[in-house]
């Protein structure tokens, strides 16, 4: 049976893909920084790939305080079961109280075939994370369940690592430090020949797009309401005079509108933008699950009763087709007389 | 070729309302669906047995009303269900979920698994890859194209900014997204059959290889402690009856107030 008690730290899974670091896993070493002072004790970030060491000083200005490197060329691209074996090989010898992953491609891959061979729960896309103060320091995790509709706090009293993943923008990094130091232990595994069952055949890259909705400091988000795609280049106006960009509600990708890539919501993107303006847009749960922690939002809407209302700092009950076009003009005269 | 599809019976959470007095989720009257990225996959499984071949067994772990999405599955032109169902198997989290499934497929000849790669009630995306490693063959998660030669399958795999082209060995899971295909829908002479001729098989506790300590609530490492809905934050201001060109400046006005502007 397993002692709890042996299980200690607070563990990252660092994704790095082309040997530049996941925005996520720096978000989820600041609150592993946050977690591990209220259990007193240390971040380690696990760091896999090939020729990865460079990244070690990045990760100490993020926050570890020691860093598993496992460097290995039969890890250079992701493969689910040579990367699960490290994992499983990295949590077999440290023993962590709590291992976070994002929330990705990888993370939500990677971890549940973690979590079934080590047999511990698995908590998946957390919104919030925290130590549980009823003297048991359990890991509390929350993340929104019926598409959601509900939020959900979940533990995991009786195994250990406990286990989350962390959707990307939902924590906020640290400031990087820029001289912090961290430990490095190098671990060397030899990937057994069992696990490299999986070939991997190309790498096709997507096209580059202007730019990922998750890192837009300004969003200019449309909806149904905004009644047809050719409308959406009145958003584009908008976001081009704001120095922003242009994101959607799930209604405009499944009428094909516009891309998946820039949905926001629970099946899309979590976003957190300094200024999100909604036009035509309801708000429905699974919407505003994806941007209610924007810093500023607005929202145009026909529909006085429409839920965005509630979330929203300012709110406009009118036509965002005829609305959009006279505050883009009165955004750009205002920035004019500005750089005058 | 042997195909196994699990699929799994849940609400359609688009259509869920929340009381507003309440704040408590109105379950009453929302529809159940086959999830959309499991019907994905049966389709997919569908496709590989009109171009080449293949037996197409559905799979579902669920309360026995879970039997009408098999139903739906046999109508489409799945060959044969099976309903994993016992009281026993209630409470169970992902690891639980996938530990029983995976007992329940040992039963079952398989060269090819396909999941969806998540449900749309839960969106954790676990018991597929979980699945698979307790039958200790590969996955392959976020399939959007799939293609089997002699005893391999070839799927791009999708991430975020690209694609891997992947080739496994059979037996091996796919987990499927709904990007994949548009499922077919049923026929009359399907339904027909669904109802009529063919059989769902029922799998409970007995029939499974199972510990007590590792199924249903009991062997689910993970605990629900707490539910709410989201409390709305403080809301803001909203103006009515301004003219569009009103509604601008007042727009404008605020970006200012913020510094945005």
């Amino acid at each position: 049976m397993m002692n709890i008690q042996d299980y200690q730290g607070v563990f990252v899974f660092i994704q790095q893909v082309d040997g530049k670091v996941a925005g996520v896993s720096h978000e989820l070493l600041g609150k592993a920084g946050e977690l591990a002072r209220k259990l007193e004790t240390e971040v380690t970030a696990v760091l896999v790939g090939s020729g990865v060491s460079g990244l070690c000083a990045d990760l100490a200005s993020y926050g570890a305080d020691r860093i598993v490197l496992v460097d290995d060329p039969d890890l250079r691209l992701y493969s689910t079961k040579p990367y699960a074996y490290v994992l499983c090989s990295v949590i077999e010898k440290y023993k962590p109280a709590v291992v976070l992953y994002g929330a990705t491609a990888i993370g939500r891959d990677l971890a549940p075939r973690v979590a079934a061979r080590v047999r511990t729960g698995l908590t998946a896309d957390c919104t919030k994370l925290d130590i549980a103060d009823d003297g048991t320091k359990n890991l509390r995790m929350t993340r929104p369940a019926f598409g959601g509709n509900i939020m959900a706090t979940i533990v995991c009293p009786e195994y250990r690592p406990q286990m989350a993943t962390v959707r990307p923008g939902v924590m906020q990094k640290i400031k990087p430090v820029a001289d912090a130091k961290a430990k490095v232990e190098k671990l060397d595994l030899a990937i057994p020949e069992s696990e490299k069952d999986v070939q991997i055949l190309d790498v096709v890259k997507k096209e580059s797009h202007k730019m990922d909705i998750q890192d837009a400091k300004i969003l200019v988000s449309g909806g149904r309401g905004m009644g047809r795609p050719e409308n959406f280049k009145l958003l584009q106006g908008l976001a081009d005079a704001l120095g922003g960009t242009v994101s959607s509600s799930r209604a405009a990708v499944d009428a094909g509108w516009v891309e998946k890539d820039l949905q926001v919501g629970q099946t899309g993107k979590t976003v957190r933008p300094n200024l999100y303006i909604a036009c035509g847009i309801s708000g429905a749960i699974q919407h505003l699950a994806g941007m209610e922690e924007s810093d500023v939002i607005l929202a145009i809407n026909k529909d006085e009763t429409a839920p965005i209302f509630e979330v929203a700092d300012y709110g406009v009950a009118g036509d965002a087709l005829k609305i959009v076009p006279l505050f883009t003009e009165e955004v750009k005269k205002a920035i004019a007389a500005r750089n005058k | 070729m042997n195909i196994v599809v699990c699929i799994k019976q849940v609400p359609d959470t688009n259509e869920v309302k929340l009381d507003p007095k309440t704040g408590r989720l109105i379950r009453e009257g929302v529809p159940s669906i086959i999830n959309p990225d499991d019907k994905a996959g049966l389709e997919a499984a569908l496709r590989l047995k009109d171009s080449q071949g293949a037996h197409v067994a559905v799979v579902s772990m669920g309360p026995p009303q879970a039997e009408t999405a098999l139903r739906e599955a046999l109508a489409m032109g799945a060959d044969e269900a099976v309903l994993v169902t016992d009281r026993a198997f209630g409470g169970a989290d992902t690891w639980a979920t996938a530990h029983t499934l995976a007992a329940a497929l040992k039963t079952l000849p398989y060269d090819l698994i396909i999941t969806g790669r998540q449900a749309i009630d839960g969106d954790t995306a676990q018991v597929g890859p979980q699945i698979a490693e307790n039958l200790n063959i590969p996955n392959i998660s976020y399939a959007e194209e799939i293609q089997v030669e002699g005893d391999s399958v070839t799927v791009k795999r999708q991430f975020e900014d690209r694609y891997h082209i992947v080739k496994a060995k059979m037996p091996c899971l796919i987990t499927a997204l709904s990007e994949l295909n548009t499922p077919r829908y049923m026929t009359p002479q399907g339904i027909f059959d669904a109802y009529r001729e063919k059989q769902i098989r029922t799998i409970t506790r007995k029939d499974l290889d199972v510990k007590d300590g590792d199924i249903g609530l009991k062997g689910s490492p993970t605990r629900v402690v707490e539910t709410f809905t989201k409390s709305p934050k403080a809301a803001g201001t909203m103006v009515t009856d301004l003219t569009p060109q009103e509604a601008a400046e007042y727009l404008l006005e605020k970006l200012k107030e913020k510094f945005i502007l």
